[in-house]
């Protein structure tokens, strides 16, 4: 580098920071320098110039070591997804999902780990489950599906009005609740599967809304805006986990003759949920392999192609739509057994968008990416709660910052479903 | 009859301020092909502004009713076009490129985003405005129902049909307007053409953004209460009206808004008011099913 190189690079540096202080602040002018206070009826407008001078420094200094550091420091060259070389990063991807599931495993007996941790655990396998169930629709088979919550609904709401209504206990209404929210699927799919992409998903996101409204407008049968409350618990093979059990039935503490604690329901929970992940996983992983799962990926990368080799795109789309939503409603059972309450508040679209993020965030059809991408948006608010009231700001600054830092998802590669020996590929 | 004449005009007003945010979104996705989710947030900014504007005007003790609503109009038009302008460039330009679904989960960043920062800043409470406009006019009187066109309802109707002969003007007529159609029709062509496809770009965002402040200038206007969380709502379904009319199409766009807007009146008006939103998307559903490219739509190939 030369010596005038440098002053003329710092130079174009102020400039590019001079300017997006400007934009900052007329940003800022309005809704951080101006704010509007309701007294008696007539809002009066406060000003609060100070915390603009600051976003705009802030602004200013951010632009400047943006524009003026180095540019090859910033930015990990991007590896192409097909360019990775397969075999050492199988290992290193096989390690770590080894190494993710014995931990999860080991989670409640570790030392460490109190009834917070648990729950956060908890939560995270739920939107991982979440997730790879998307994944299916999205990842394996391209479809934009932007109201998924609507199938986790439709499982909450059948958990919880089998078991009150019916006496249902959880392992009966596992499968049915699959069941439904997968005819749901179906019934959706049905008309709206032969749209494209970008239609699907607005047609989706309609369908997540108005599952939502008519949860929240059919009082008599889901309860309304209040939701459903005393959903029951599930039980330890008939081991129901509380202190006193009713007459003629035995507790799970009883059972195995300890001590009573709240923390056995919690670690059964999370076990709960990390076998219905798992299950979701393997199947997830099984499915890949056969036609079907073949289809799936071959329609997403070519419709017309697959038509032409006589794949009936409609169906194939349709049994992807079904057993997403049914791994869906799955984690939607699970979720009303373990919070015991239910609303149409758990069922918003940003749940939707969350579970999306998941998917896109881990990058589209990696596995282990997902349970990296869920942990993240699940621990990172968590982590947030001191900032109280900015963690959702921080929050959506962080999807823009992930998505544009790595647009293809932070595992960006996919598996290649076959792979030719490498004899053959040598030679080739 | 009275009863539906007035459900009518009700219908009408909202569809309008439904078919300026509409145009945001089409004239986007026209153009990148992308859902600009955060449209409606942007909306929301709008009428942010225009509490603000009005608030401070009152302080100010202008009573003058034009001029106060000139001025707010174009503040907020200003202000909110520099969101836009910002949300683009920070969000999506660095996208523009990638996969289809990157931009997608950035503008959902970004909506959630923005609605945080206004809630933040500006607070959860529902912000009521004094009204500016009152009055109207009584169209039809019968012994038990009067039919009314208020003058803010004039005003939004007026409104809206200037600006949409306005912008079709824009489109048709003027350079920009070209570049835009250019850029709709091949990004890489227009480009090679001599056209500056990042400033083109910018400028639908930024033309987009102002004709949703207008609108969130005119329902801060109708309804007299803001909050926070209005731009979800209104962009979803200002987003069903882009697609209803056929998505790329301007006069869809706006034709879609007034057939939403109309549903959602006479449903509430003659059925129920809590399923008038199920209303609206059932519509939008049938509409694609029957005709998946909307209701002015140009059918697209799909090419090998």
């Amino acid at each position: 580098m030369t010596e005038a190189a440098v002053p003329t690079r710092i130079a174009s540096a102020m400039k590019e920071a001079g300017l997006a202080a400007f934009v900052a602040l007329v940003l800022a002018m309005p809704m951080v320098g101006l704010y509007t206070v309701d007294e008696g009826g007539v809002l009066v407008v406060r000003t609060r110039f100070d915390w603009v001078l600051i976003g705009v420094l802030v602004v200013f200094a951010g632009r400047l070591a943006m524009a003026y550091w180095p540019a090859t420091l910033r930015i990990p060259a991007r590896r192409d997804a097909a360019h990775v070389a397969a075999d050492g990063h199988f290992n290193i991807l096989k390690f770590l999902g080894i190494a993710a599931i014995s931990l999860a495993v080991l989670l409640p007996v570790l030392p460490v780990t109190d009834r917070y941790v648990i729950d956060v655990a908890t939560t995270v396998l739920i939107y991982v489950m979440l997730g790879w169930g998307l994944n299916i629709v999205v990842g394996l088979a391209g479809l934009l599906d932007l109201g998924y919550v609507a199938f986790y609904a439709v499982g909450a709401y059948s958990f919880a009005l089998l078991a009150r209504n019916f006496g249902l206990n959880f392992w009966e209404c596992l499968p049915l609740a699959g069941a439904l929210a997968a005819l749901c699927g179906i019934l959706l799919g049905f008309p709206v599967l032969r749209l494209r992409g970008d239609y699907l998903a607005i047609v989706t996101l309609g369908f997540g809304e108005m599952i939502r409204i008519v949860l929240i407008n059919w009082q008599s049968f889901t309860g309304g805006p209040n939701g459903l409350t005393s959903i029951p618990r599930p039980s330890f093979f008939g081991l129901p986990f509380t202190r006193n059990p009713e007459e003629g039935e035995t507790a799970f503490h009883q059972f195995f003759g300890l001590e009573f604690a709240p923390y056995h329901r919690l670690a059964f929970l999370y076990y709960l949920i990390l076998a219905l992940a798992l299950v979701t996983n393997a199947f997830t992983m099984r499915i890949r392999r056969l036609p079907i799962g073949r289809a799936w990926e071959a329609l997403r990368e070519d419709e017309i192609a697959c038509r032409a080799l006589g794949i009936n795109p409609t169906n194939t789309k349709l049994t992807a739509f079904a057993i997403g939503a049914m791994f869906g409603g799955f984690a939607g059972s699970f979720f009303a057994a373990r919070q015991g309450f239910i609303s149409p508040e758990s069922f918003t679209f940003i749940e939707s968008a969350m579970i999306l993020a998941v998917v896109v965030l881990g990058g589209m059809g990696s596995q282990i990416g997902v349970v990296l991408a869920a942990t993240l948006l699940v621990v990172l608010p968590e982590l947030g709660r001191e900032f109280a009231e900015f963690r959702m700001v921080l929050f959506g600054a962080a999807m823009i910052a992930i998505m544009i830092w790595r647009p293809h998802g932070l595992l960006a590669r996919r598996d290649p479903s076959i792979v030719l020996p490498p004899a053959r590929r040598g030679a080739a | 009859m009275e009863y539906f004449l007035q459900q009518a005009i009700n219908g009408i007003t909202l569809g309008a301020i439904y078919g300026l945010v509409a145009i945001g979104y089409t004239m986007v996705y026209g153009i990148i092909g992308m859902i600009n989710f955060a449209h409606g947030e942007i909306y929301m900014i709008g009428a942010f502004v225009a509490v603000i504007a009005f608030s401070i005007l009152a302080m100010f003790g202008i009573a003058n009713v034009p001029l106060a609503i000139l001025i707010v109009l174009a503040v907020a038009v200003i202000f909110t076009s520099a969101y836009g302008w910002t949300v683009e460039r920070i969000a999506y330009r660095p996208l523009r490129g990638s996969f289809r679904l990157a931009p997608l989960i950035s503008a959902i960043g970004m909506s959630i985003f923005l609605q945080n920062y206004v809630q933040v800043l500006q607070g959860a409470r529902v912000k009521p405005l004094q009204p500016v406009v009152t009055g109207g006019l009584t169209i039809m009187r019968s012994d038990h129902f009067t039919v009314a066109l208020s003058y803010i309802q004039i005003l939004i109707i007026l409104t809206t049909v200037v600006l949409m002969i306005g912008f079709s003007l824009l489109i048709a007529r003027t350079a920009l307007g070209r570049a835009q159609r250019a850029c709709e029709q091949d990004l890489t062509m227009a480009a090679l053409l001599g056209i500056n496809v990042d400033r083109t770009i910018s400028l639908t965002f930024v033309l987009g953004a102002g004709l949703a402040a207008v609108a969130g200038v005119m329902v801060t206007l109708y309804y007299g209460v803001v909050d926070f969380y209005i731009g979800f709502q209104a962009g979803l379904k200002a987003f069903a009206a882009a697609v209803l009319g056929g998505i790329g199409s301007l006069p869809g766009a706006m034709l879609g808004g007034l057939l939403i807007g109309l549903v959602e009146a006479f449903w509430a008006a003659y059925f129920t008011v809590e399923y008038k939103d199920l209303a609206t998307f059932a519509i939008l559903i049938l509409v694609l099913i029957f005709r998946p490219t909307g209701l002015l739509g140009r059918p697209d190939v799909e090419k090998v």
